[in-house]
C-alpha cells in the first residue's frame, strides 16, 4: 500500500503500524510527534497505531534549541 | 498621536504599504512584545521588531554573553562577552532605534513568575533554548490566554508555530510533554547561526501581523525548515483531543483577543 510520509510517497506492506514505520526510518525510541491525515496520534498509541492505504503521515522531531 | 516628521522618514517604506500605513505604524508603537531568551532566535526577532517601530520590547534572560554565543546571537558583540545578555541586547536595540522602550527581565522564565511577567504584553516570542522552558511558556501563555510564537532549532532544522491558546493547536497538542533529559550531558552541536536567523525573523513577522491584525497567522500549522535540504514544509496540525488546551472546562483563562 502507498503511504505518504513527510511528503514522500512510498510502498509499504499492508497492515503497517507506526512501530514498523519508526523502525524502518530509524526513529524508534526517539521523541517525535506524529500526525496521520492531520490528526495528532497520542504518544501512548504511537507504536500500535495502524495506518492505511493513502494515509498522509507527518513525523516531526522535537527541536529544543534557540 | 500622529507620527512626527522623523518617524515618517524612518518608517517611510512601511507607511507606503497599504496593509500598514500610518494607523498601523501607530499600532506598532503602542504594542508591547515579550521576547523570552535573547539568544539565537531572540536576537533577530528583537532586532527586526525594534527596527519596525514596536514600542515596547520586554527581554527575559538571565545569561551572560559567552564567546560561543556570537556565531548566532547577533545582538551581542565581542566586547559584550561576560555582560548580561539583556544589557548588551538593550544597548544594541536602542542604538538601532532610540524610541524603543526596553523592559529588562533578568530572570529565567518560570511558572511562578510567568503570570506577572506576561501581564504587561500583547504577544510573546519563545526564543528559549531548552524544552523545559518551551513547555513552561506554552503552559503560561495558555493560562494567561496570551498569543505567542513557539520556535525551536536543532542543528540544521528549525520549527515554528503561532498559538492562540484555546483557539488553535498548541505545542502540547503536538509534543505532549518534555522529553526526558539525556542520560549523559551532550555537547551541543550547532545550530548553524543563520538558521535561527530565519526562524526568529518569521517569529517577528508573526508578531507584527498579530499586532496589526493583517494576513494569515501560522495557526494550526507548524513550519519546518530543513536548511540542509532546503525544504520548507508547513504541516497542518489539528487540536488534539485530551490536550490541556482542549478539555471542556480545562481552559479557564481569558481568551486571547482575536483581530
Amino acid at each position: 500500500m502507498k503511504l505518504t510520509i513527510n511528503g514522500e510517497t512510498a510502498e509499504w506492506p499492508a497492515d503497517t503500524c507506526l512501530r514498523t514505520v519508526f523502525e524502518r526510518l530509524g526513529l524508534r525510541g526517539q521523541r517525535v510527534a506524529v500526525m496521520v491525515n492531520g490528526d495528532v496520534v497520542t504518544r501512548s498509541q504511537h507504536e500500535s497505531f495502524v495506518v492505511h492505504e493513502g494515509d498522509r503521515i507527518e513525523i516531526l522531531t522535537l527541536a529544543g534549541g534557540g | 498621536m500622529p507620527l512626527t516628521p522623523p518617524q515618517r522618514a524612518r518608517y517611510a517604506r512601511q507607511l507606503a504599504l497599504p496593509e500598514i500605513g500610518e494607523s498601523g505604524q501607530i499600532r506598532l508603537a503602542a504594542a508591547r512584545i515579550l521576547i523570552v531568551g535573547a539568544g539565537g532566535l531572540g536576537s533577530p526577532a528583537a532586532y527586526y521588531l525594534a527596527a519596525a517601530g514596536i514600542g515596547t520590547l520586554g527581554l527575559a534572560d538571565d545569561d551572560v554573553v559567552e564567546a560561543s554565543n556570537l556565531q548566532r546571537q547577533i545582538l551581542h558583540g565581542t566586547a559584550d562577552i561576560g555582560r548580561p545578555k539583556i544589557e548588551s541586547a538593550a544597548q544594541r536595540l536602542q542604538a538601532l532605534n532610540p524610541e524603543l522602550r526596553v523592559r529588562p527581565h533578568r530572570e529565567r522564565f518560570d511558572a511562578a513568575g510567568a503570570p506577572q511577567m506576561l501581564a504587561g504584553y500583547d504577544f510573546v516570542i519563545d526564543g528559549t533554548d531548552n524544552f523545559a522552558a518551551k513547555f513552561q511558556i506554552a503552559d503560561a501563555c495558555l493560562e494567561a490566554g496570551k498569543a505567542y510564537s513557539h520556535a525551536g532549532v536543532n542543528r540544521f532544522l528549525g520549527q515554528t508555530m503561532t498559538v492562540l491558546p484555546g483557539r488553535s493547536a498548541c505545542y502540547r497538542c503536538l509534543f505532549e510533554s518534555p522529553p526526558p533529559p539525556p542520560a549523559a550531558p551532550e555537547a551541543p552541536q550547532g545550530p548553524l547561526g543563520a538558521l535561527p536567523g530565519v526562524i526568529g525573523a518569521i517569529q517577528a513577522t508573526e508578531a507584527i501581523k498579530y499586532v496589526l491584525g493583517i494576513g494569515k497567522l501560522l495557526l494550526d500549522r507548524i513550519l519546518v525548515y530543513d536548511a540542509m535540504e532546503l525544504q520548507v514544509r508547513i504541516v497542518a496540525v489539528h487540536r488534539r483531543n485530551g490536550c490541556v488546551c482542549n478539555r471542556p472546562g480545562g481552559f479557564h483563562a481569558s481568551a486571547p483577543k482575536v483581530i
